[in-house]
């Protein structure tokens, strides 16, 4: 049996203190042990960013991608060899920003992959510019007058786009993001955790006492997953209601939004039913019909 | 009487069916023992617009298109307008005596042969509809060549084989109406004739776009992730067909950054993995490019070149690209270039690009362009016997602790560390974008930084000594002039050096005695530097021929030997270049 200690490098992680990376880090390994895994079962893809970073902290078999380009490279690595467990783990700028377009259309492919963004609505590696999750208004190095669009909502944008597992995570509850990448990884689809985690160095706004005073959890609140209308209402509790309704900011809802039952993508591809494309062999392959048809 | 050697070009608005009549002309020809050399020319739109296809048959090879014709088919005044001058003395043209504006069209040359037919109304009497004037036209002027009709039934047979039987029947019927009207009004009135040619063994006739895709196929080709661009997309297409026969994973992305990236990650995931695209798609292709040479994974792209920048001429041929795909990516990493200069290249080249990309564990770039990937030539049939896959070197990890690091980058003497495959127990690693250690951990140390570089670079002096045939040499190994090229332009330039040799020179050209021969460089990176060296060092007289403006082979040559070759034949208006200019620009002295 693997034990938390089995995915970790000799490496110990670069994040300030008090960094809400640590959080997501620890859930991660959690989820891993808690199903029994061992490092060389998962291919991990990372993003360029503090998340990113994890990539020479986690003991599995890693990709540490472009900027942005987290999603295809996990969603290649599953096409190849869909016996891997497969996740990606990346920040709000990473996914929201330069690699949104590849998450929304990995979404609606349901690639069986588990995706999970360190959300600190800022730029940290870059040293504090606002992010596509940064509130509107908010004053940062790259708007100093003030943000002026408004922040991206992620939950309801992968409710829409097709994920077929949509979750908030928050890195101050572990026990709770704990379970909820667990759910990811042994969901079959497209799995979205958005971890709310508190940026201490660039982030003086969104801290974790902030996020302590508004942050509730939705099964305790009865809320049914399987529910799509009732997803997209709660996932409208934040940010788009803060948009229309400045007192509404006091309720952050946490846990599964969403879930549904879909073939994935890989469900859909009989070339690999038996044999995953990476056990297949390439000796004699015999072309002679295709020559035949062009003849 | 002109025997086994015509030039022949179909010509209409795009919809016509103009590149079908084409694909039948050729087929028919090479079933009938022929060679030909097939090439297609249209805009970048669906309906309308002008598009031409011409096939040079002969009973020896034909290696390239030809800007003479002897018979013309116009299916509407556009094509009689813009080709008829290319029609040599002593030529034909066919016209569609049915078409609105060819119905009064009375032609101005009197030292061609003229053969109006009505192609609507003999489609119409067999039974069949207006569509099927392509088919018509194809058998109308095969009739006039006197080849014999059933190799063209056969072939209608076979391109409407999914349209059903009725279908088929109508085709045949009104192609024989064709014919049979040809025949009869016409006889002995054109001075060429296509005779039979019978052949042991069957042949292709192929592009170099699907030879690339066998090629890849052979070479047990897993995955392939492409978002369509003109001129590469039949690559990509052709192996979606193939897909549940070859047991194959063909992903269209939502664009090349997303395609790349996927070609790279399933490289590492340990499959065999390739894109294809042309300029525009390589330059969002570009950092993830670098990233393979970064994390060593093993890759295969296809850049079939088109003029550029920009959208440029989409659907249109030029060797531009060159100097980007040298240096495309910041930082140095190690690549392969290679540049297969016809369709049997392109099947032997992208074979072996998969064995290189894994034995180095780098991107493998296959430049092609327009001409060479749509052109169609006849060849025999692939062999692949002496094809060995090769995957490099597997590291042996077993007896290792599950958990346990592998330290997949060592530094070894060839620069090629031995690979896993994730999943495996006790081969666990990163492949870091970031600068890494040996195990893969973000490493950014001075002396790490420098023996990682100095490692993966290393892998390029083993990689140029292991491509075959990295330089071809043509013709006598002394010559009065040595001709330079790369890629597509092979064919034009051989067709040239046949025409000096026989002295058949096209019209309007005294010849001149002088010996030529050619060199063709297949390797751009890393550059065949002895080899090129010792070819151009000694030449009499270089001549630089490229299908670009800035003559970009030729500033690689100096870079890389220091030789500066002063005379270009260079063109860059989207066409190829024709044999008929290279023997021009040789004989009237610009050399």
């Amino acid at each position: 049996m693997s034990t938390v200690k089995d995915f970790e490098t000799k490496q110990f992680p670069t994040w300030c203190p008090g960094c809400g990376d640590f959080g997501i880090w620890t859930a991660i390994k959690n989820a891993f042990v808690a199903q029994g895994l061992e490092p060389h079962q998962i291919a991990a893809v990372f993003g360029i960013g503090c998340s990113g970073n994890m990539a020479s902290f986690l003991n599995v078999y890693g990709w540490h991608a472009l900027h942005g380009r987290t999603i295809p490279a996990a969603a290649a690595i599953k096409l190849t060899n869909h016996k891997l467990q497969v996740l990606a783990v990346g920040g709000d700028g990473d996914g929201y920003s330069i690699g949104l377009g590849h998450a929304l259309h990995a979404m609606r492919r349901n690639v069986d992959l588990a995706y999970i963004v360190h959300d600190n609505q800022i730029y940290g590696l870059t040293k504090g510019q606002a992010s596509p999750t940064s509130e509107k208004g908010m004053v940062t190095k790259s708007t100093p007058f003030g943000l002026v669009e408004i922040p991206a909502d992620p939950i309801a944008m992968a409710i829409l786009a097709g994920a077929t597992y949509v979750a908030r995570g928050f890195s101050g509850n572990v026990k709770q993001l704990t379970e909820l990448i667990v759910g990811a990884m042994k969901h079959k689809g497209f799995a979205l955790v958005d971890v709310m985690q508190p940026c201490v160095t660039f982030n003086h706004h969104n801290t974790f006492h902030w996020f302590y005073d508004r942050v509730y959890e939705l099964d305790k609140e009865g809320h049914d997953s399987k529910d799509k209308q009732a997803a997209m209402l709660r996932a409208m509790e934040w940010p788009s209601q803060q948009l229309i309704d400045e007192a509404r900011v006091d309720r952050i809802p946490t846990g599964l939004f969403y879930q549904e039952e879909r073939s994935t993508y890989e469900d859909e591809l009989p070339q690999i039913k038996d044999q995953a494309l990476v056990e297949q062999s390439l000796e004699d392959i015999d072309i002679t019909s295709l020559m035949e048809a062009l003849s | 009487m002109k025997i086994n050697n015509l030039n022949w070009k179909i010509g209409g608005e795009a919809g016509y069916g103009i590149a079908s009549a084409g694909e039948i002309f050729g087929y028919a020809c090479a079933h009938g023992g022929l060679e030909s050399f097939a090439y297609l020319e249209y805009p970048s739109l669906i309906r309308g617009g002008h598009n031409t296809y011409q096939v040079w048959v002969r009973q020896d090879n034909v290696q390239s298109h030809s800007s003479q014709i002897d018979l013309l088919i116009a299916l509407n005044l556009e094509t009689a307008d813009r080709h008829l001058a290319e029609v040599i003395p002593g030529g034909g043209l066919i016209f569609d005596l049915d078409y609105k504006d060819l119905r009064t069209y009375s032609c101005q040359r009197g030292d061609i042969s003229v053969f109006p037919v009505p192609l609507e109304t003999l489609a119409k009497q067999a039974g069949g509809e207006k569509v099927m004037r392509n088919t018509v036209a194809v058998a109308a002027s095969l009739a006039l060549v006197q080849f014999p009709f059933d190799y063209l039934s056969e072939l209608i047979a076979r391109a409407f084989k999914k349209k059903g039987e009725t279908i088929i029947k109508l085709n045949v019927a009104a192609a024989r109406a064709g014919y049979d009207y040809v025949a009869e009004k016409f006889q002995d009135k054109f001075n060429y004739k296509l005779e039979v040619h019978p052949q042991d063994s069957r042949r292709l006739l192929v592009n170099g776009n699907e030879a690339i895709a066998i090629g890849a196929i052979k070479a047990g080709v897993k995955f392939c992730a492409a978002y369509p661009m003109t001129p590469a997309s039949s690559i990509f297409n052709y192996l979606a067909n193939s897909e549940r026969k070859y047991n194959l994973v063909v992903k269209q992305t939502e664009d090349e950054i997303a395609a790349m990236n996927m070609v790279a990650a399933a490289g590492f995931a340990g499959v065999r993995a390739m894109t294809a695209t042309s300029g525009g798609g390589f330059s969002l292709m570009v950092e993830a490019l670098g990233l393979a040479g970064m994390v060593e994974s093993p890759a295969v792209i296809v850049l079939a070149q088109r003029p550029g920048p920009a959208t440029g001429l989409p659907t249109w041929t030029e060797q531009g690209d060159l100097r980007f795909v040298l240096h495309a990516a910041q930082g140095d990493f190690p690549r392969v270039i290679l540049a297969p200069g016809d369709p049997a290249e392109c099947f032997e080249l992208a074979f072996q690009a998969f064995n290189l990309a894994e034995k180095y564990q780098l991107p493998v770039i296959i430049l092609t362009d327009k001409y060479l990937a749509e052109a169609r030539q006849t060849l025999p049939f692939f062999k692949t016997d002496n094809l060995k896959i090769d995957r490099g070197e597997w590291a042996d990890v077993t007896g290792r602790q599950p958990n346990e690091r592998f330290e997949r980058y060592a530094d070894t003497k060839t620069g090629v560390s031995p690979r896993v495959i994730p999943g495996t127990p006790g081969g666990v690693f990163v492949a870091n974008s970031d600068e890494h250690e040996p195990s893969g951990l973000s490493n950014e140390e001075s002396a790490m930084r420098k023996l990682m570089m100095d490692k993966r670079m290393r892998k390029l002096q083993f990689a140029r000594a292991d491509v075959p045939e990295p330089v071809k040499l043509y013709g006598p190994k002394e010559a009065d002039v040595t001709i330079v090229g790369w890629g597509s332009m092979k064919g034009p330039i051989l067709e040239a050096m046949k025409m000096l040799e026989s002295k058949s020179l096209p019209a309007g050209e005294a010849g001149k005695s002088l010996s030529v021969n050619f060199l063709q460089i297949r390797l751009l990176e890393p550059f065949p530097i002895k080899e090129v060296d010792a070819a151009l060092r000694q030449a009499k007289h270089r001549l630089l021929i490229e299908n670009n403006y800035s003559g970009q082979l030729g500033g690689l040559i100096r870079e890389r030997t220091g030789i500066d070759i002063t005379d270009k034949l260079l063109k860059y208006d989207g066409r190829p270049i024709h044999p008929e200019e290279i023997v021009s620009a040789i004989n009237t002295g610009s050399v």
